[in-house]
């Protein structure tokens, strides 16, 4: 699909020498993040797709960025394997640039790391119409700067993605999802803390309030080992951990504005009377609160994390605003990878 | 050499100004472990070694070099193996050595927050009493520093399972050029902004200095076995590790040696490695007691399946230790059987091992030296070691020529020309092989961003387009790309 990249490399050309900010867009799943510029010009990349190469015994694929998740998903299940940060709206036709540009991770991402983690390489076209390389297609690989990590979660503001490399993982032989009753915060967060330094079979854990549910992934041997340790009662998954990633508990449908907390995973417990499901073994908070978005962001920094609204709401900002020399530090990249301000202005940060 | 120059050097009177006298060394025997790092071929005495004793300390050092233009060499250890440390003739060497202490451990977050001097193993032993670990595991970790590992991005032989140093941290705190604190990442596992946290990860103190890093910590494994399997020819080695990994197991450490490694490393260690073997793996499963014992049984299989002649199983701790003894001292071994080593850092998709061997066997003839091969089998890193003998005229030429042809061969089927040593001034010219053009501006922009001037780690990592038109016009003869018979991608 070479003609497909050029085509889009030359529409970057034409909108940096005319200064015409553009709107890159995917399947639209996650739409609802980030502030959008209004003058913006749409570059629908959903056309550039297919799996360009996979072999499982190198758990290694690479796709172009428009390939839906979906396919990827179906192809590696037929090896046995998966994508190791559990990306959200798979079957609502997400795609994998998307899942790049955007960084969400699902309840795995605690304890088999999120987007970046799996990143191994990436080709993008700048913001000035050049088509860029970093990183490749082994694990280990450190020749040249890691430009292709930080394109996971940077909103599609310093390239458009057209191939991905990622690291994939064996699926798990076995997995079991376990209940606990605990309805004390700091107690639920204390225990979701204390069992990963005994085992590493956890993969998820989370607390709703009246419930501790953890998933165990690994040999049956390993995950009877885990659930002799940790306790609580076996239950069937029903899909818990899906419609926990995918925004689909009743918790979800609550009123409120939905914001996402990102803590140390030990922080004490966020307060400010909200409704909360506490994630990612207390690392992501989700709350549902009419509250001020000041009032919660000042809550967020004084526990040194970060608030970000998962709301549309044109009066609040998606994500928590950086300051001081991290803010100039971010500036400057930006303007490293697209001098004239025309990748998704503003979708990551006022003015970038 | 003028012994005067210092005291009249403005630099030099800038910085005993800012830090405390015994922070500033000038004299020439003082400064001399400084001139190289392990890449001992390359050596460049500096104009000054600073050992800055604080943060603020750095952030002085830095406003100095920034307003008189001086280039700063970041050092860790001064164990990197590509040249990342060697200094800069008319620079300051800025070593981190001093700080050095461990400032937090949290046992229940799984943290520990280090300064950057602080070694790579000194945190393991920090928190052994906890059943906790720091896993990266570079070989230099008894004296390797978490700044230098930042800045280098270090592995190890754990990294299939354990990820490498971007995966096992958290924050860090950076000096930037002018000298200003900045706070990349949080205790977070997401923060906003982009990922500079990975950006300066493996950035070659190219974008700031580190100065204090909060590393993620994992718990012990309670139990670890070794499987040892020889086998007659190196192709169902390599195909050996592919079906292991395709079946679903990845194991902790999967580690392959050649014929004269194997040799090498038996007369000097006695590990027990058959002498008579073409290729031997080792596999390294960890987990709980009964997670192994499944591994193990599985392992084994596909490994007799593979073609293996004999699979021995480790029954203990002595007999681990022992099967990996062999391994870890493969490189001393080799000082043993010759006088210097060079050792390369290529990393390939491990589909391509047999071809890969099989040429480096061809280069060996072709350049009239031997070459014993260590490989990171599970994730395709590959250290041929190239032995020569520095006082024979020619040798040191030719096993760089021999080293050039085996990253140029690496790249060429799709892999990179450095696993995990770095790039620094060793390979620099082959970056020109690895990334074009629009790849290498577009790193030269990212620079240029954080360091307008250039000043830190000045003429590494990241060649100028004008170097790799004059490296190109020297490699390629007569207009033929080195093998032109391989398809390039």
């Amino acid at each position: 699909m070479p003609g497909m990249a050029d085509k889009l490399s030359s529409s970057v050309l034409a909108a940096y020498q005319s200064k015409q900010p553009l709107d890159i867009t995917g399947a639209g799943t996650k739409s609802f993040l980030g502030s959008a510029a209004t003058n913006t010009k749409s570059l629908d990349v959903t056309g550039h797709r297919g799996i360009i190469e996979y072999d499982p015994a190198e758990l290694v694929l690479v796709a172009r960025a428009g390939t839906p998740l979906k396919a990827i998903e179906e192809t590696l299940n037929d090896h046995g394997q998966m994508l190791g940060f559990e990306p959200p709206f798979i079957r609502d036709g997400a795609t994998l640039g998307g899942a790049v540009a955007t960084g969400l991770a699902g309840p795995r991402r605690a304890f088999s790391g999120g987007v970046r983690d799996f990143v191994l390489g990436a080709t993008f076209i700048n913001g000035k119409g050049e088509t860029v390389t970093a990183g490749g297609k082994v694990m280990k690989n450190v020749a040249g700067f890691d430009l292709f990590r930080p394109m996971a979660g940077s909103m599609g503001t310093l390239g458009v993605l057209l191939k991905i490399a990622l690291r994939v993982l064996p699926r798990p032989e076995s997995e079991l999802s376990l209940l606990l009753e605990e309805s004390d915060e700091r107690r639920a967060i204390s225990r979701m803390n204390r069992w990963p330094c005994k085992t590493q079979a956890i993969s998820a854990a989370c607390w709703d309030g009246q419930h501790i549910r953890v998933r165990l992934s690994g040999s049956p041997a390993g995950i009877e080992h885990a659930h002799a340790h940790i306790g609580g009662e076996k239950c069937t998954d029903g899909g818990y951990w899906h419609d926990l990633n995918n925004f689909r508990l009743d918790f979800f449908q609550q009123a409120g504005h939905l914001w996402r907390i990102n803590v140390a995973a030990v922080s004490e417990p966020f307060g400010a009377s909200a409704r909360q499901l506490v994630d990612w073994g207390g690392a992501q908070r989700w709350l549902k609160s009419d509250k001020p978005a000041a009032l919660i962001r000042s809550r967020a920094s004084e526990l040194g994390g970060f608030a970000d609204c998962f709301s549309a709401d044109p009066t609040v900002s998606t994500f928590h605003p950086l300051e001081g020399g991290i803010l100039a530090a971010n500036r400057r990249l930006k303007t490293a990878f697209d001098p004239a301000g025309i990748l998704n202005p503003g979708r990551l940060q006022p003015g970038f | 050499m003028s012994t005067t120059r210092p005291a009249n050097d403005p630099l030099i009177t800038l910085l005993r100004a800012a830090l405390p006298a015994s922070c500033v060394v000038t004299d020439p025997v003082s400064m001399k472990p400084y001139e190289c790092d392990g890449l001992s071929a390359y050596r460049q005495m500096p104009r000054v070694v600073v050992l800055p004793e604080t943060v603020a300390q750095v952030q002085a050092v830095m406003k100095i070099c920034q307003q008189t233009g001086t280039a700063i060499v970041p050092r860790g250890a001064g164990t990197s193996l590509s040249g990342g440390a060697m200094p800069h003739k008319n620079g300051v060497v800025l070593s981190v050595a001093k700080l050095n202490k461990i400032l937090q451990i949290d046992a229940e977050g799984r943290t520990a927050r280090v300064q950057a001097g602080v070694r790579n193993l000194q945190i393991s032993e920090a928190v052994q009493h906890l059943g906790l670990y720091y896993a990266p595991d570079p070989s230099s970790q008894i004296a390797c520093t978490i700044g230098g590992n930042v800045a280098e991005n270090a592995g190890g032989v754990h990294c299939l399972k354990y990820g490498l140093t971007v995966h096992n941290i958290l924050e860090i705190r950076m000096i930037n050029l002018e000298g200003e604190l900045i706070r990349v990442g949080s205790s977070a596992l997401d923060s906003p902004g982009y990922d500079l946290l990975a950006l300066l990860t493996g950035s070659e103190g190219m974008l700031g200095i580190v100065v204090e890093v909060l590393v993620r910590l994992l718990p012990r494994p309670g139990v670890a076995r070794v499987l040892m399997a020889a086998f007659d020819e190196i192709e169902q080695a390599g195909n050996a590790v592919a079906s292991v990994i395709a079946a679903g197991v990845i194991p902790a450490g999967f580690e392959m040696m050649d014929r004269a490694s194997i040799r090498a490393s038996e007369e000097f260690a006695s590990a027990g490695y058959p002498n008579d073997a073409e290729a031997i793996l080792l596999c390294e499963l960890d987990g709980t007691g009964a997670d192994v014992t499944a591994q193990v049984e599985k392992v084994q299989k596909l490994l007799a399946d593979s073609g293996a002649v004999d699979v021995q199983i480790s029954g203990n701790e002595e007999q681990r230790v022992r099967f990996w003894s062999g391994r870890k001292n493969a490189f001393p071994a080799m000082g043993r059987i010759s006088p210097d080593y060079y050792c390369m850092d290529g990393t390939i998709p491990r589909k391509e091992l047999g071809n890969v061997l099989t040429r480096i066997y061809r280069l060996s003839k072709k350049h009239d030296l031997r070459v014993a091969n260590v490989f990171h089998a599970g994730d395709g890193n590959l250290h041929p070691l190239i032995l020569y003998d520095a006082n024979q005229p020619d040798e040191f030429r030719r096993a760089e020529e021999f080293g050039g042809e085996i990253l140029d061969l690496c790249v060429a089927v799709g892999g990179t020309i450095t696993g995990e040593h770095g790039v620094g001034v060793e390979k620099i010219d082959r970056m020109c092989v690895q990334f074009d053009e629009h790849s290498l501006s577009q790193f030269q922009a990212v620079r240029r961003a954080f360091d307008p001037d250039g000043l830190l780690n000045p003429d590494k990592a990241v060649p100028t387009l004008a170097r790799c038109a004059e490296f190109n016009a020297m490699h390629v003869h007569g207009g033929q790309l080195p093998h032109p018979e391989l398809e390039r991608f």
